[in-house]
């Protein structure tokens, strides 16, 4: 197992009150693992995906534990995170687009950044030409600036970047919803053949895109309102989902299948509580169509089967 | 690039022509004859060198010239630097009347700028990263740039000067000496620039402070940042860049300011009598000194358009972005 997260409980503080974007998930990722993270806007991937790299000022840390290769990572303490970034941890942010320092040669700025975590590009600089070559481009691009280089350029480049170091874990960050429908199955590929050669351990991939991210994930998890819904093998999530929510978003895809990769998540009626007071028990109550008394308590995220766990009360 | 400059400086020489050529005809074309009653005033009050000045009058406005060997005349005088006869200081040649503003200005208006610019920024850059200084620097800046230029003006000329008498409020030195060089000359000229130039610093010092503190705010909250805050990259390298880059519009941002160097400073020359470009522009007005007026403009124009240029290769120079893109290098 190489990340276990329990209990995690990461807030935004505003000025109206916290903000409970991300309210105790609990789940573990294999060895190996690619696992999609899914759910509409707002429901907290982004912070899931942030609290375990590092925590913006305005996020607060409430409780909770990670756990990467059985090392404690320490998510509250902005400084001893640091042994972690990008040689256990890495991301590739949703942003890779302008992730890089537009006044520096992209050669130097990685020489940069690498010399200030403490390693002799000298010593890398073979393996970063190999893995550029890798990717697809031509080892001049680290001569150029990032300007010169086309979006999906960019973006592969990032990739390598970030993975360079080779982390145990990889937080992919909606890393496909700038490109076009080719490019992002480029990138989708490129991410699965980084694990097949270990460059990274396990990763979690962000994605509005269901079908996009079933293509390459082995698990996919659902998030709702800042808690977990459902995590299981991804065939299983889109065959026999068990959450009310998860069934309500694989049947607004109207088939899973390439031809269908812009398809967003949409079309469920009604919105999501707002995390700033979010309502007690189970916070899709308000939209599901199931919801009965006993769902004014929360209902835990259990296993129901092998490696497909369900927080949901009518899920057995 | 190539291409890029080629195309600014024939737009620059086609500006520059069309300054001469308005200029060249203002005087005669307009109605009422200016020159004659020009002559006619400055008769009442030089007689003795009204008869010089008719005679030179009538050399250069050669009015039995064809109108268009008298437009070759001017260009040709004008590329000999030749702008004519002062008449408020008849019989001195107007490019020396220029000459002999021209330090007066850029020593005021040089060190006033670039002073303003390093010790703006430096405030600025330590206000992005500290509170107490950001609480400070950021009230007192927005004062300084919201106040009127001539009130600071005045209330320096007033409070350190006429009140305080530790620094004289007009002038440029002593009306008791005369220009040689000498420890009490140099003193005087000293003491004599202190206020103007302090005000001319301090009314730039806040605008520089600010923008660069809001640069830096922004390039810190950039996402190139971001990203090398999540791969545990440590402040300092960050900072750098955030620096180097807020730093690119502060540069453009002074070659705009020495681009109007040129022109001098008409206020502060005013309030301070200081014998600069702009108070040549005031003197020239007020004795209706015609040649005078047009030379310190052409002066100017051509300044603006020459500091133009330079500043049109300081943005493709600093900026690897705009260098890229002007070499089609973008795709
Ligand atoms: N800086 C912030 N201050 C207050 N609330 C925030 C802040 N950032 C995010 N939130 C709230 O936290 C919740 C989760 O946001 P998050 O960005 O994690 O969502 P997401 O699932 O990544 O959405 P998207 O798919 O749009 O990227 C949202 O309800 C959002 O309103
Ligand atoms: S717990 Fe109740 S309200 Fe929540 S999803 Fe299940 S049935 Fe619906
Ligand atoms: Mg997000």
């Amino acid at each position: 197992m190489s990340l276990k997260v329990s209990d995690l409980r990461v807030y935004y503080r505003t000025l109206r009150g916290d903000v409970r974007a991300l309210d105790g998930p609990a789940f573990t990722l294999a060895d190996g693992e690619i696992m999609g993270l899914a759910g509409e806007s707002g429901s907290g991937k982004s912070t899931l995906g942030k609290s375990l790299i590092r925590l913006d000022g305005r996020m607060k840390y409430v409780g909770g534990a990670v756990e990467l290769d059985g090392d404690e990572v320490p998510v509250w303490d902005d400084r001893k995170m640091n042994d972690f970034r990008y040689k256990r941890i890495s991301l590739i942010p949703q942003y890779a687009m302008s992730a890089m320092n537009p006044t520096r040669k992209i050669g130097r700025m990685t020489a940069e950044l690498l010399e200030s975590r403490g390693v002799r590009f000298r010593e890398v600089r073979e393996e970063l030409n190999r893995r550029i070559e890798l990717v697809g481009l031509d080892v001049d691009v680290l001569d150029r600036y990032p300007i010169e280089l086309s979006g999906g350029m960019k973006q592969r480049v990032v990739m390598v970047l970030s993975t360079l170091l080779n982390p145990s874990l990889l937080i992919a960050d909606e890393v496909t919803s700038a490109l076009d429908v080719s490019t992002q199955r480029a990138v989708a590929e490129t991410l699965v053949e980084f694990r097949d050669r270990r460059f990274v351990k396990s990763m979690i991939v962000v994605t509005h895109d269901i079908s996009l991210v079933y293509q390459i994930a082995d698990s996919i998890m659902v998030m709702y309102a800042g808690r977990l819904a459902e995590k299981a093998p991804a065939r299983t999530i889109i065959e026999a989902p068990r959450h009310p929510y998860t069934k309500m978003l694989i049947s607004a895809l109207p088939e899973v299948g390439v031809k269908y990769a812009e398809k967003r998540l949409t079309g469920i009626p009604g919105s999501p509580p707002g995390l700033l007071d979010p309502p007690k028990g189970c916070r899709f109550r308000a939209r599901c169509p199931l919801a009965s008394e006993e769902c004014e308590e929360q209902p835990p995220f259990v296993e129901v089967e092998r490696d497909h766990y369900v927080a949901c009360w009518k899920a057995e | 690039m190539r291409k890029y400059f080629g195309r600014k400086i024939f737009v620059y020489a086609l500006t520059f022509f069309a300054a001469v050529t308005i200029n060249w005809m203002i005087p005669r074309f307009m109605p009422g004859d200016p020159v004659q009653s020009r002559l006619a005033r400055a008769s009442l009050s030089n007689p003795e060198a009204s008869q010089a000045m008719r005679d030179y009058y009538n050399s250069v406005f050669g009015l039995d010239m064809p109108v268009w060997q008298q437009y070759l005349n001017f260009w040709g005088s004008l590329f000999k630097g030749d702008l004519g006869v002062s008449i408020w200081l008849f019989p001195t040649p107007v490019t020396e009347v220029i000459m002999d503003a021209v330090p007066y200005s850029l020593g005021l208006l040089l060190p006033a700028i670039l002073l303003s610019w390093v010790i703006g920024n430096k405030f600025g850059a330590y206000a992005a990263r500290s509170k107490w200084l950001d609480n400070t620097v950021l009230p007192v800046g927005y004062v300084l740039t919201a106040t009127p230029y001539m009130w600071l003006a005045l209330l320096l000329a007033w409070s350190l000067g006429i009140v305080g008498g530790f620094f004289p409020s007009s002038g440029a030195y002593s009306f008791a000496l005369r220009p040689e060089f000498s420890w009490v000359f140099v003193s005087s000229l000293l003491e004599h620039w202190f206020l103007p130039f302090l005000s001319l610093f301090l009314v730039s010092l806040g605008g520089w402070a600010i923008g660069m503190r809001n640069m830096i705010i922004y390039e810190l909250e950039s996402e190139y940042a971001n990203y090398l805050q999540a791969l545990g990259a440590p402040r300092r390298l960050i900072r750098r860049y955030a620096f180097r880059n807020a730093m690119l519009p502060q540069l453009t941002g002074l070659a705009v300011q020495l681009g109007t160097v040129v022109a001098g400073a008409l206020l502060t020359e005013i309030v301070f009598s200081y014998p600069g470009l702009g108070f040549l522009i005031l003197q020239a007005i007020q004795n209706q000194d015609f040649f005078l007026l047009q030379g310190v403009f052409l002066f100017i124009v051509a300044g603006v358009l020459i500091a133009n240029f330079i500043i049109d290769i300081v943005y493709v120079l600093v900026d690897p972005r705009t260098r890229i893109q002007m070499q089609g290098g973008a795709k």
